[in-house]
């Protein structure tokens, strides 16, 4: 069941990358981005990760991307134009993205004893009920960063009230 | 049934499971098409749909048909895909929801539970996440139908849903807290001790929670009187103009679909669910089915009286204007509800 969920979702994410990258519309790639995102939910829960897929569904799709579309929708935003491509995406992009290849294979097989013990897909079936255990690792000790990250984004939501009061 | 194995009868329940409440919220849709076409006549008083069957009664059918007749018209300039995939998101999100929603009490029949599609243990999460996924089809229909009445209506519901969802969520939040789950079987069960006392309503003290619930949920629903998408004296339909034949029937039944998920939730939350109002003052009687089946009486008339008060309020209340449907959002509801939570946590907190 779990296997059979993550190739078919893995899969679907990995063709909505792919075309969130070769539309040229952009209300296409950003409809591709939700896609992906939808799948990666679906990820999260198979994993067991409740509260995190429905997070993935209601603040990533559910409210950055529609205003995402919202935005394109308002510009009127056209076709784009195909480009060869810039020559810094080139220079610091397959290296970076080597590196980050590196990086996450060195971390799963160093990590490997203790993910071969893990519970995969056992909690599917409403077993275990994890997001009490979520919510107090969050709020005590995990409370310093998540304060910071909430004030970040405040930080942030100021910044757009002024700018969007500049004018006056 | 006892020569089946135990996947067996799970597959074949849950099947039928399925079949039955989607038929069932769909009559359900066609019968509050009539419902508020019946009362919107008579507190307007006239006599609403009459000629069709006993009472008018066969109206829905009758509606359906010429629906379903009807020439599919579609404008040269439309953006093809997403112009048919919209009317699907709508519809589609709009029924998937009712997957989650308790109906009965816990009744298990070769440990399948008859009254509930599946039980999540994120079951409210897994609403509100599909009817942010719901916005979609409004926002798409709008853009691809290339008019710009259309945009401008899919424009006003985005932006309206997106404020709204907001103060939706947060009106939650105290229930949330009351119940410890975000379950949705748990949360009916913390408010079964002792009839209507204890329903989140009157015990729980969340009636504050639970208007801001009620007014971001009609605007989240596009109703009136937050029914700026389609004002038909500005924007000619809103974002279903250039919809004809079963498309534009399938935003129409998404919008009555959307009102009975709203409805069933507000039962679920504040309203105990399927419990009965009299706790158990009332003895036990009849056999074990009439045990079974009252709970699901006690639900419905629950949702059917929460359907009451959207046409009511329907016929009553004008429309806003939009810079106060969004200063009523953000300036008062939110406020509104961030303050319920703090004052409900806090009294939690001081009772132990």
């Amino acid at each position: 069941m779990q296997l059979a969920l993550f190739i078919i979702f893995g899969a679907l994410a990995l063709g909505g990358a792919l075309n969130l990258l070769y539309q040229r519309h952009p209300i296409h790639s950003a409809l591709s981005l939700v896609v992906v995102m939808m799948s990666l939910a679906v990820l999260y829960w198979s994993l067991g990760a409740e509260f995190l897929a429905a997070a993935q569904v209601i603040v990533y799709s559910g409210a950055i991307m529609v205003l995402f579309v919202f935005v394109i929708m308002l510009l009127n935003a056209g076709e784009e134009h195909r480009t060869n491509g810039s020559r810094a995406a080139y220079a610091v992009g397959i290296p970076g993205a080597a590196a980050i290849f590196c990086l996450l294979s060195f971390v799963f097989l160093s990590e490997r004893s203790a993910l071969m013990t893990s519970n995969i897909g056992g909690d599917l079936s409403n077993a275990a009920d994890n997001i009490a255990d979520v919510s107090a690792m969050l709020f005590t000790r995990q409370l310093l960063p998540f304060e910071v990250t909430s004030i970040l984004i405040l930080v942030a939501i100021l910044g757009a009230v002024v700018l969007a009061r500049k004018e006056q | 049934m006892s020569h089946l194995t135990n996947i067996e009868a799970f597959l074949l329940l849950s099947v039928l499971k399925v079949a039955v409440v989607l038929v069932i919220t769909l009559m359900a849709v066609a019968y509050t098409v009539l419902l508020e076409r019946k009362l919107l006549g008579r507190i307007q008083n006239r006599w609403g749909p009459s000629r069709v069957g006993p009472f008018g009664l066969l109206q829905p059918l009758v509606d359906g048909a010429k629906l379903f007749l009807k020439e599919d018209m579609m404008p040269l300039a439309v953006e093809r895909p997403l112009f048919i995939l919209a009317p699907i998101l709508a519809l589609g999100c709009a029924l998937v929801s009712i997957a989650v929603v308790p109906f009965g009490a816990v009744t298990r029949v070769h440990g399948v539970d008859l009254f509930q599609i599946s039980n999540v243990n994120i079951g409210l999460l897994v609403i509100l996440g599909i009817t942010s996924i719901g916005v979609y089809g409004i926002t798409l229909s709008g853009w691809s139908s290339n008019n710009k009445y259309s945009l401008l209506g899919s424009l006003r519901s985005t932006a309206q849903v997106i404020s709204y969802e907001l103060a939706l969520g947060l009106s939650l939040v105290g229930v949330v807290l009351r119940a410890q789950s975000l379950n949705l079987r748990v949360i009916v069960d913390s408010q079964s001790a002792h009839g209507m006392l204890s329903w989140n309503f009157f015990g729980g003290l969340q009636f504050v929670g639970f208007f801001i619930y009620l007014m971001a949920a009609y605007a989240e629903t596009n109703r009136a009187p937050f029914d700026l998408p389609e004002a038909e004296t500005e924007l000619v339909a809103g974002y279903n103009t250039e919809y004809s034949s079963m498309k534009f029937a399938m935003f129409f039944m998404s919008e009555y679909a959307n009102m009975i998920t709203v409805s069933c939730l507000a039962t679920l939350l504040f309203f105990g669910g399927a419990s009965s109002p009299f706790g158990h003052l009332i003895p036990a009687l009849g056999g074990a089915i009439v045990q079974a089946i009252l709970p699901v009486f006690w639900f419905v008339a629950k949702v059917f009286g929460f359907l009451f008060l959207y046409i009511w309020v329907r016929a009553t209340l004008p429309r806003f204007r939009y810079d106060q449907l969004m200063g009523f959002g953000w300036k008062f509801l939110l406020p509104l509800a961030m303050a319920n939570i703090i004052a409900t946590s806090f009294i939690l907190a001081m009772r132990g």
